[in-house]
C-alpha cells in the first residue's frame, strides 16, 4: 500500500497534458521508424505544437553565437565571429556575477537587462513608461504566470478563486489555474467571426460563475493560442473596462506580441491602451502581461527565458512576490536571450544584413504558411478555417460526418482525437485535437502550427488532405 | 519585521497614483491574496542581501564607507566567487549552442561528438526546441548509467529519472505533489534544523506542516534517530507526518552522514511510514577525513528486498555545486524508487505544468554525467581541473574551520562537506536585548552590522532555523583563498569588538 495514495487532490483535477495519448504514440513512431519499421512515410511530422525549432526553423545567428561567446568566453579572441557578437557577450557576461553564465541571477531578474526590458516596452509603446521594479524575469512567461496566479488564488477562501478563462486557451494555462485550487470559469470565443472576443460572452460567463466561485482573474491570450485572432484596440479597451466594472484582475499572455502576419493586424500591448485610456482606469486597473523568447523570431522554447510586467498592483503584494519569485532561479541563458530577443541588431551593425535576412525569411515563411493552410483547407469539404492574424497555430473546424462521430464513440476516443489518432497511424502527421484546448459543445478541431518551415507545411498539407478526403469517404 | 531599506526597490515609482490608491479599492490585496504566500521567506536573498546590494549600489556611487567592496558570502555561487568553469562543460555548451563550431578545430573531438549527440536528441537539432517534461530520453539513461556506476552496479531506470530544473524544482514538485488533507490530517514534512530554507519556504507556500528535527550540534551536526522519534510522535498530535527529507551531505552545517547513519534513518523511515527525500546535491563535495559520501539508493538497496522494495524514496543532485557550480543553468534530477504507478502518472501529469526543463540545463547535466574519459582528449584537463576546484574548497574548509576556532565566542564544527560553515556564536546579553528592541533576531543584528561596518555579507543562522536560544551565522567558503583569508581576519576582529561593545 503506497504512502502517496493521498497525494494533492488538486493534480487529479489537472487534464492531461497536451502531449499525452497522442504525443506519445508520436514519440513511439518515431523510435519505431529510427528502428527501420515500414510505414507509408518516411519520416514522422509533429506539428501539434508551436516549437518552431522542432518544426525546421533555424535558430537566429546572431543569437547563438552570442550565447556561444558567453558560455566559452575563448571565442571572443578569434575574429571568426563579428565584433558585435564579441561585443554583446561582453558587455552580457559583465552584467553577470564574476563574469560567468554559470552563476545565479539576482532575486528578480539581472537589473541591466530588466532596464533594457524597460526600454524595450517603453519603446514598443509609444513612450509609456516601464519601471524595473514591476518586472520580474523569469524562466519563460509559465513560470511567472504561475507564481502570479498562486498570489491570486485564495484556497482558504470559499468559494474558491474562478479564472476567466478563453475557450479555445493554452492547456498550461488552464492546467496551472487547476493545480493551484482555482476554478476555471470558460468565456467562448467567438468563431464566426475570426475567434473574436465579445464582451457579451464575458459577462455571460461571469454570470455562469454566480454561486460556484468567485472570478478574481481575467485571462486574456493575445494575440490568440491557438486561435490566431489578433485583437482591434476597441476590443482591448471593452475588456479594460469589463475588468474594471467587475473588479479583475487582467492577466495579459502577449507572447506572441512578434507574430502577426497581416499588415491590417497590428499588435497593440494591453498596457498601452490602458495607459492611453487614462486615468482613472489607467491608475486602478491591475494587470499582468507577460511575453517570452519562446516564440516570434526568435522561436527559442528550451532556453526558458520570459517576463512578467506587473500594473497598478499594491505595494505590499509586490514585496510578497518579491519573496515567491527570489526562491528559485532563472536561467541565465533565458535572460540573456530575452536581451537579445528585444535588443536586436540594428541597421549598420556588422550582424544586422543576416539578422535582417534570416527574420524576414521567417516572416515569409509564416505568411506563406497562412496562406496555404487557408487556401488549401478551406477548398476541402468537411473541414475549414478562420483566417489566422498571428500567433503560432491554424485551428481548422472539422465538420465531421455522423458516422465518423459514431465510431469514435464506440472506440471511445472524443471525435477530433479519434481523427487526430487516425491521421497519426496513417500518415504519420501528428497534429493536435481541438478538445486539448477546449471548443464548444459538439465542435470539432485540429491545431497545427504554421511556424514551420515551407517544405514542411507543404508536406503536412498533402499528407492531410489525401487523408482528410479518404476519411470523408469513409465515414459518410 | 521589515526594515525601510527594503521600500528602496519601490520608493521610485513615479507613475502618479499607482500608490495614491486606498487600499480597499484594489483587487488584490495582502487580505485577500493566498495568505500562505505571506509566511514564505527565504533568507538566502531575505533583507541582509538586499541591503548588501544597496549597500554596493552606494559604493558604486561614490559614498565613503570602512571598506571598499561587499564580499558577499551569503550564497552557495562559486563562480560569482571566482571559480572557473570547467573547459570541457562550456566548449560542449558553445558547440550545441552555435553548431556551425563544429567546423572549427579548436574544438577537441570528444567535446564535438557530446554536442552531436545531444543535438540529435533535441527536436530540429536545437537546444531550443522543448524537450519531453520529464527531460530529454538519452539524457535520463545517460543518468541511470551514472547512477547505477556510482551505486556499485544497482540497477536504475530512466523511466524514473525525471529531470529538472536544478534540484529545487524537482524538491518543491514532490512536496507539490504530497502536501493534501484538512486539519488534524494535513501533511507534515520532516526537515532538520538547520535546514536550508527552500523546504520551509516550500512547506509555507503550500500550506504544508514543517516539523522540526533537530541536529546535534555538539556531535557535529550528528544525525539522531532517537529525535527523529521524538519529533514525528510529537508532530502526529498535530497532522499527519508523511515525508522526511535529508540533505546529506548537509546544507548549512557540511555534515556528512555515516553509513550507519543513513540505514538507521532508513529503517525509521520504513518503521514510521513516511516518504523520504534525500537532497544529495553536495555528493562531490566531501573533504574531511574518514567521510565518505554514501548514496540514500545504495545503502537502500544493499539492506535487501524487505526495503528495498517497500520504501519510497526521491533522491536529488544537481549542476549547480560540487565541482561544477553552474548555478546559472539550472540543471538537476530526481530518480524516484518504489512510487506507486498511479502516484507517478500524477506526477508525470504534473511536472508537464511546467511545460520542460530548460534545455541547456539538461545538456550539461548529460555532460556531468558523462565526463571525458581516460581514452579521451579532454580528459587530462578536466581532471585536472576538477581536482583543483575540489582541493581548493577542501583548504578553504579546513582553513575555515581553523582560524575561527581562534576565536573567544565562536565555535566552528569541522566543514566535512558542502560549501559552507555554520558557526555557533555567543552573543553577550546586552547585544541580544538590543537586536530584541528592534525587533530584530540576535544573530540577524550581529549580521547587519557586520555588513554595515566590515563589508561582508552572511546569513544570520535564525534563516536556517537553530535551537532556541542559540546564535549562528551561514558563511560560505567559496572566496578565492586569499579573500577568505582576510575575511576570516575580519570577521575575527569584528567579533572581537561587537563582544566588547556589549559587554
Amino acid at each position: 500500500m503506497s504512502l502517496l495514495r493521498g497525494i494533492n487532490p488538486n493534480l487529479r483535477n489537472i487534464r492531461n497534458s497536451e502531449l499525452a495519448p497522442l504525443g506519445m504514440r508520436a514519440w513511439q513512431i518515431k523510435d519505431e521508424l529510427r528502428q527501420g519499421a515500414r510505414k507509408p512515410y518516411k519520416e514522422l511530422i509533429d506539428v501539434s505544437s508551436a516549437d518552431p525549432h522542432r518544426a525546421g526553423v533555424k535558430p537566429l545567428s546572431f543569437v547563438r553565437q552570442v550565447l556561444a561567446v558567453c558560455y566559452y568566453p575563448q571565442l571572443a579572441k578569434s575574429d571568426k565571429l563579428p565584433a558585435d557578437v564579441r561585443q554583446r557577450a561582453q558587455r552580457l557576461l559583465g552584467t553577470c556575477a564574476g563574469g560567468s553564465a554559470g552563476s545565479y541571477c539576482p532575486a528578480g531578474g539581472i537589473p541591466e537587462i530588466i532596464d533594457i526590458v524597460c526600454e524595450f516596452i517603453s519603446r514598443r509603446d509609444d513612450g509609456v513608461p516601464s519601471y524595473p521594479e514591476n518586472i520580474f524575469i523569469t524562466s519563460g512567461a509559465q513560470r511567472a504566470f504561475v507564481e502570479i496566479l498562486n498570489i491570486l488564488v485564495n484556497t482558504l477562501r470559499s468559494p474558491i478563486t474562478g479564472v476567466l478563462t478563453p475557450c479555445p486557451s493554452y492547456p498550461p494555462g488552464n492546467m496551472a489555474v487547476v493545480m493551484l485550487g482555482g476554478a476555471v470559469v470558460p468565456y467562448y470565443l467567438d468563431e464566426e467571426q475570426g475567434w473574436e472576443l465579445k464582451i457579451d460572452e464575458l459577462h455571460r460567463a461571469l454570470e455562469s460563475a454566480k454561486g460556484v466561485c468567485d472570478p478574481t482573474v481575467l485571462y486574456v491570450i493575445n494575440p490568440g493560442n491557438p486561435t490566431g485572432h489578433v485583437q482591434s484596440r476597441k476590443s482591448i479597451e471593452e475588456v479594460i473596462r469589463f475588468a474594471s466594472e467587475k473588479r479583475l484582475f487582467l492577466m495579459v499572455d502577449e507572447v506572441y506580441q512578434d507574430s502577426v502576419f497581416e499588415q491590417e493586424s497590428r499588435f497593440v500591448s494591453y498596457k498601452k491602451v490602458l495607459a492611453e485610456m487614462g486615468p482613472p482606469l489607467s491608475h486602478t486597473v491591475e494587470m499582468a502581461s507577460f511575453h517570452s523568447v519562446s516564440k516570434g523570431f526568435i522561436g527559442e522554447c528550451g532556453l526558458r527565458g520570459g517576463y512578467v510586467e506587473l500594473v497598478n498592483v499594491d505595494p505590499s503584494v509586490m514585496r510578497n512576490l518579491y519573496t515567491l519569485m527570489s526562491r528559485d532561479a532563472s536561467t541565465t541563458t533565458g535572460q540573456l536571450a530575452l536581451d537579445l530577443m528585444i535588443n536586436p541588431p540594428q541597421p549598420g551593425d556588422p550582424s544586422y544584413p543576416l539578422y535582417n535576412e534570416e527574420t524576414q525569411y521567417i516572416r515569409a515563411t509564416w505568411v506563406q504558411n497562412v496562406k496555404r493552410v487557408l487556401e488549401v483547407l478551406n477548398s476541402l469539404p468537411g473541414i475549414s478555417c478562420q483566417p489566422v492574424k498571428g500567433g503560432g497555430y491554424a485551428l481548422p473546424r472539422l465538420h465531421l460526418p455522423p458516422g465518423a462521430i459514431q465510431k469514435a464513440k464506440e472506440v471511445g476516443m472524443l471525435p477530433d482525437y479519434f481523427y487526430c489518432s487516425r491521421l497519426l497511424e496513417e500518415t504519420e502527421l501528428c497534429v493536435g485535437a481541438g478538445s486539448e484546448n477546449g471548443q464548444r459543445e459538439s465542435t470539432y478541431h485540429i491545431r497545427l502550427c504554421i511556424t514551420t518551415s515551407v517544405d514542411t507545411m507543404e508536406e503536412v498539407l498533402r499528407r492531410l488532405t489525401s487523408f482528410h478526403i479518404q476519411f470523408m469517404k469513409d465515414f459518410s | 519585521v521589515y526594515f525601510t531599506f527594503l521600500y528602496f526597490r519601490y520608493h521610485s515609482i513615479s507613475w502618479d497614483g499607482m500608490n495614491g490608491v486606498p487600499h480597499r479599492g484594489k483587487v488584490l490585496t495582502v487580505d485577500n491574496m493566498n495568505p500562505n504566500v505571506k509566511r514564505v521567506e527565504y533568507a538566502v536573498r531575505g533583507p541582509i542581501v538586499q541591503r548588501a546590494v544597496q549597500i554596493e549600489k552606494e559604493l558604486k556611487e561614490g559614498v565613503k564607507k570602512p571598506f571598499t567592496e561587499v564580499i558577499k558570502a551569503n550564497i552557495g555561487d562559486a563562480h560569482a566567487m571566482g571559480q572557473k568553469p570547467i573547459t570541457f562543460l562550456r566548449q560542449v555548451l558553445a558547440l550545441c549552442s552555435y553548431p556551425e563550431l563544429l567546423n572549427d578545430n579548436k574544438f577537441p573531438e570528444d567535446a564535438k561528438n557530446r554536442a552531436q549527440r545531444i543535438l540529435q536528441a533535441c527536436g530540429g537539432h536545437s537546444i531550443g526546441a522543448y524537450s519531453a517534461s520529464q527531460g530529454i530520453e538519452c539524457i535520463r539513461q545517460d543518468v541511470s548509467r551514472y547512477i547505477e556506476k556510482r551505486d556499485g552496479g544497482i540497477p536504475s531506470n530512466p523511466d524514473n529519472i525525471f529531470l529538472s530544473a536544478g534540484a529545487s524544482d524537482a524538491i518543491t514538485t514532490m512536496l507539490k505533489l504530497q502536501v493534501s488533507g484538512e486539519g488534524r490530517n494535513r501533511t507534515g514534512v520532516m526537515i532538520p534544523i538547520p535546514q536550508y530554507p527552500l523546504y520551509s519556504a516550500a512547506l509555507a507556500d503550500l500550506g504544508g506542516i514543517q516539523i522540526n528535527y533537530y541536529l546535534d550540534e555538539d556531535r557535529c551536526w550528528a544525525l539522531d534517530v532517537t529525535e527523529l522519534r521524538r519529533a514525528v510522535t510529537a508532530a502526529r498530535q498535530h497532522c499527519n507526518p508523511r515525508v522526511l527529507c535529508i540533505i546529506n551531505p548537509g546544507n548549512p552545517t557540511g555534515q556528512v552522514q555515516s553509513r550507519q547513519c543513513i540505514e538507521d534513518v532508513i529503517r525509521f523511515a520504513k518503521e514510521e511510514h513516511l516518504f523520504l527525500m534525500a537532497d544529495e546535491v553536495y555528493q562531490d563535495n566531501v573533504y574531511a577525513e574518514g567521510c565518505k559520501f554514501h548514496s540514500f539508493k545504495k545503502v537502500l538497496f544493499e539492506m535487501g528486498p524487505e526495503y528495498s522494495s517497500t520504501v519510497e524514496m526521491a533522491s536529488f543532485h544537481s549542476t549547480s555545486k560540487c565541482y561544477m557550480g553552474e548555478c546559472g543553468f539550472r540543471g538537476g534530477y530526481m530518480e524516484v524508487i518504489n512510487l506507486d504507478p498511479e502516484v507517478k502518472a500524477q506526477l508525470i501529469k504534473l511536472v508537464s505544468v511546467r511545460l520542460c526543463p530548460p534545455v541547456t540545463g539538461q545538456a550539461l547535466l548529460d555532460l556531468v554525467v558523462n565526463p571525458p574519459q581516460p581514452d579521451e582528449p579532454s580528459y587530462t584537463t578536466f581532471i585536472k581541473e576538477r581536482t583543483a576546484v575540489l582541493a581548493a574548497l577542501a583548504e578553504k574548509a579546513r582553513l575555515t574551520e581553523e582560524v575561527f576556532n581562534t576565536v573567544p565566542g565562536i565555535r566552528c564544527n569541522p566543514v566535512q562537506g558542502a560549501m559552507y560553515t555554520f558557526p555557533c556564536i555567543t552573543l553577550p546579553q546586552k547585544a541580544i536585548s538590543q537586536a530584541k528592541e528592534k525587533g530584530l533576531a540576535p544573530d540577524m543584528f550581529y549580521c547587519m552590522k557586520l555588513l554595515e561596518e566590515m563589508g561582508i555579507c552572511l546569513v544570520p543562522g535564525s534563516g536556517f532555523g537553530q535551537r532556541e536560544g542559540t546564535h549562528h551565522f551561514r558563511m560560505t567558503i567559496l572566496p578565492p583563498t586569499e579573500k577568505l583569508k582576510i575575511m576570516l581576519d575580519k570577521i575575527r576582529e569584528f567579533h572581537q569588538k561587537f563582544t566588547q561593545e556589549f559587554s
